[in-house]
């Protein structure tokens, strides 16, 4: 087969294609997004009529992904780590239904947070639902563990979540492709009662999936992803989940550590390669990229007394951020080398809006607007607009999660702080606004929704947005009052009269939306390039 | 043979269109490659890197260690001293000169580029100014490939295969300004070398 040099995103979406995927599923969300894209792009996608849709948000998306499944289908749903909190609640039942065609989370976090507000651990999410967790170490790894990730689905009837890292994902490697498996025929679930949660079905079901851990105990101790590594050196054992291990390898160039190594690459832990390790080495040094999970299980609550854990819980390793070959490298007491220190000319350069970007018009509107009322009445949500945070705009006083800028508007409108403004984008607010402002509607909360529409979903490169041509039908249908539901178009030769009519809505003792309207300059450039292209 | 390359720059530069070539090449030539990229939130005009990583041995680490780089290779002169604490002592700057200005405290180009060209192994160049002189003002990162070629251990021959073939469907024109370019850079690297020698 050849050979292809993709991102570790452009991998996995690979893979599905050759591993006979039908569906996938995802909201935007950086370090995922290229999964999706991939599928978007791909001849064989199109020719094999694959569906792929940017769904509304990552609940629905996994939902339609189950719905596939349902059908017999092998179906992906793809997302960043917060896109998982989204879906949290499809997500843990998923477990409890199981699924008939197979079905592959895809879960990407991203430790060091390059681009989101946490650095939350999506294994502890694996272990919560109690279904297996595939963590590949590398790019082929990841090419390979779809095809194993849809076949133990199916063979156990449950959902397999595989977890990514930023390096995993955005890393780029040749990958070599396996022979393609046809797609799964329609097939509807021979007991189509294991999908009806009611306590009664619900409480077999949850024994089930409790009677199903011990052969997952198997499968995760003799499936070929977990392996343990000899050494000569038995000073010292080493447990590297994941990414990890390249970085523990990055120190042995001969391809051979001294000491005792097991590599985890699938969950849950097990247990009995981990007493094969603790059997030779009393002193155990864990690596793992995200959360101190399998540090914190090895210690337990009480220390035990002939064993000595390493990691990021004892300070071997630091508590929070990304690893690297030198953390690892200290964490090894290896000596560790660097070059010159970074020169002091060098100036920070924080990423800003594009040149003419109209987000940049919208918030120098929202600040003369709300200069008399003071700082700290504006919130805001993720995307773009975020930066808006920044000077020299210092607007937006939040970002916390996708919706919150509405719903913050409304609660703290309701305990008098007036006036009270949300700033959300088109796509975030089709994603999570829409639900908060009918609550602001049905409340005739005092308070103003700012939609800042670019008509794509901009911070994650421009995927289609939901919210494309129906933003004021919504509004309206929600129940917004179709006076106080205005359109700005944000051009500096416009400024005078948007500050007007925003002033007016931030005036009005109730419910108002105002939509900043204007075209993201990054998507209207591809789009001039694309057109002149034909 | 093993060749660790920073690739610098600010968001929307298109660095990685540099990667492509380099990753290219490297592939026909049956060598290992891993290139992590930035992709998300600094995209948007911030700093970012690229770390290119190619050996005829597995690669473990998507990452370069510090101080293990053999090349920084930088489109923008104050973001190739961003990443020295990953150079190797005997490593190579390769920099545009060009400034790239969207930030308030951007420092003097007084101070500024006597402190690029004073390290130890650097080579120096408008790429933009020498994209025009051949042909296409936006071809400046075919230039700066061309400049850091012979530090790359990948021939000029092969780079030139990787070129035409990547810009091969925009048509012949495209493919030799795009070479004229290039070579362009090689010829300044060149030349910087020998007289460093």
């Amino acid at each position: 087969m050849s050979n292809y040099l993709l991102l570790g995103d452009e991998a996995i979406a690979q893979g599905a294609l050759d591993a006979g995927l039908s569906g996938i599923y995802a909201y935007p969300g950086t370090p995922s997004t290229e999964i999706m894209e991939y599928v978007q792009r791909a001849k064989e996608a199109s020719g094999r009529a694959v569906k792929s849709m940017w769904s509304a948000n990552e609940k629905t998306a996994m939902e339609s992904a189950l719905g596939m499944s349902y059908a017999g289908k092998r179906a992906m749903v793809c997302m960043k780590h917060v896109g998982l909190n989204v879906a949290a609640d499809a997500f843990m039942n998923i477990a409890i239904t199981g699924v008939n065609g197979g079905l592959l989370i895809v879960v990407a976090d991203d430790p060091s947070m390059h681009s989101s507000q946490n650095e939350q651990d999506s294994r502890y999410y694996g272990q919560f639902a109690m279904i297996p967790v595939l963590e590949p170490s590398h790019q082929q790894e990841a090419y390979d563990m779809v095809f194993y990730g849809f076949e133990v689905s199916e063979r156990l009837g449950l959902p397999v979540m595989m977890r990514i890292t930023t390096r995993m994902a955005h890393s780029r490697t040749v990958i070599h492709r396996k022979p393609e498996l046809a797609q799964n025929e329609l097939k509807l679930p021979p007991n189509a009662r294991n999908y009806v949660l009611l306590p009664a079905n619900a409480r077999v079901r949850y024994r089930h999936l409790l009677d199903q851990q011990k052969e997952l105990n198997r499968c995760a101790a003799q499936d070929g992803y977990n392996r343990f590594l000899p050494g000569t050196d038995t000073s010292l054992g080493i447990i590297a989940c994941g990414l990890a291990y390249n970085y523990l390898m990055e120190h042995f160039p001969s391809g051979s550590c001294p000491w005792p190594v097991l590599r985890i690459c699938q969950y849950p832990v097990p247990v009995p390669m981990v007493e094969q390790l603790t059997s030779v080495c009393s002193r155990i040094l864990v690596l793992e990229e995200g959360y101190p999970l399998l540090e914190q299980q090895l210690r337990g609550l009480l220390p035990h007394p002939s064993r000595e854990i390493l990691g990021r819980l004892s300070g071997a390793v630091p508590r929070d951020g990304e690893l690297n070959p030198r953390i690892v490298g200290h964490a090894l007491g290896l000596p560790s080398q660097t070059g010159q220190a970074v020169p002091p000319i060098v100036a920070n350069r924080p990423p800003a809006f594009c040149n003419g970007c109209g987000h940049s018009d919208m918030f120098k509107v929202i600040n003369e607007v709300m200069e008399p009322y003071g700082p700290n009445h504006v919130f805001g949500d993720i995307g773009c607009y975020t930066l808006g945070f920044l000077p020299p705009y210092n607007t937006l006083s939040s970002c916390v999660d996708m919706g919150s800028a509405v719903t913050m508007a409304k609660g703290a409108a309701d305990a008098g702080m007036s006036p009270s403004l949300g700033v959300i984008g088109d796509s975030t607010f089709t994603h999570s606004g829409m639900t908060g402002l009918l609550d602001l509607i049905i409340d005739h909360t005092p308070a103003t929704i700012i939609i800042a529409d670019n008509a794509t979903t901009g911070m994650t490169g421009g995927q289609e947005s939901s919210a494309f041509g129906r933003l004021e039908s919504i509004c309206l249908g929600l129940g917004i009052h179709p006076d106080h539901l205005i359109v700005l178009l944000p051009l500096r030769k416009h400024h005078e009269e948007n500050v007007a009519a925003l002033k007016a809505e931030v005036e009005y003792a109730g419910p108002s939306v105002v939509i900043f309207r204007r075209e993201c300059v990054q998507t209207a450039a591809r789009r001039a390039r694309s057109k002149n292209q034909e | 043979m093993k060749t660790d390359i920073i690739l610098a720059g600010v968001g929307g530069q298109g660095i990685l269109s540099i990667a492509t070539v380099i990753g290219l090449a490297a592939m026909k030539k049956g060598l290992n490659i891993k290139q992590a990229e930035v992709h998300g939130m600094s995209q948007r005009g911030g700093a970012v890197q690229s770390n290119l990583r190619i050996s005829s041995k597995p690669i473990s680490s998507d990452l370069i260690p510090e101080g293990q780089a053999d090349v920084i290779l930088s489109v923008e002169p104050m973001e190739a001293l961003r990443y020295l604490p990953f150079l190797r002592p005997e490593g190579w700057v390769v920099t545009n000169i060009r400034p790239f200005r969207n930030i308030p405290d951007y420092p003097d180009m007084e101070a500024l580029i006597p402190q690029v060209e004073a390290l130890p192994r650097v080579v120096t160049l408008d790429a933009d100014q020498m994209a025009s002189d051949s042909g296409n003002a936006r071809s400046s990162n075919m230039v700066m490939l061309g400049a850091a070629t012979p530090f790359l251990n990948l021939s000029p021959q092969e780079m030139e295969e990787a070129i035409t073939e990547i810009f091969q469907r925009k048509g012949p024109g495209v493919v030799q300004t795009n070479l004229c370019a290039y070579r362009s850079g090689l010829e300044i690297a060149r030349k910087r070398q020998e007289a460093s020698r």
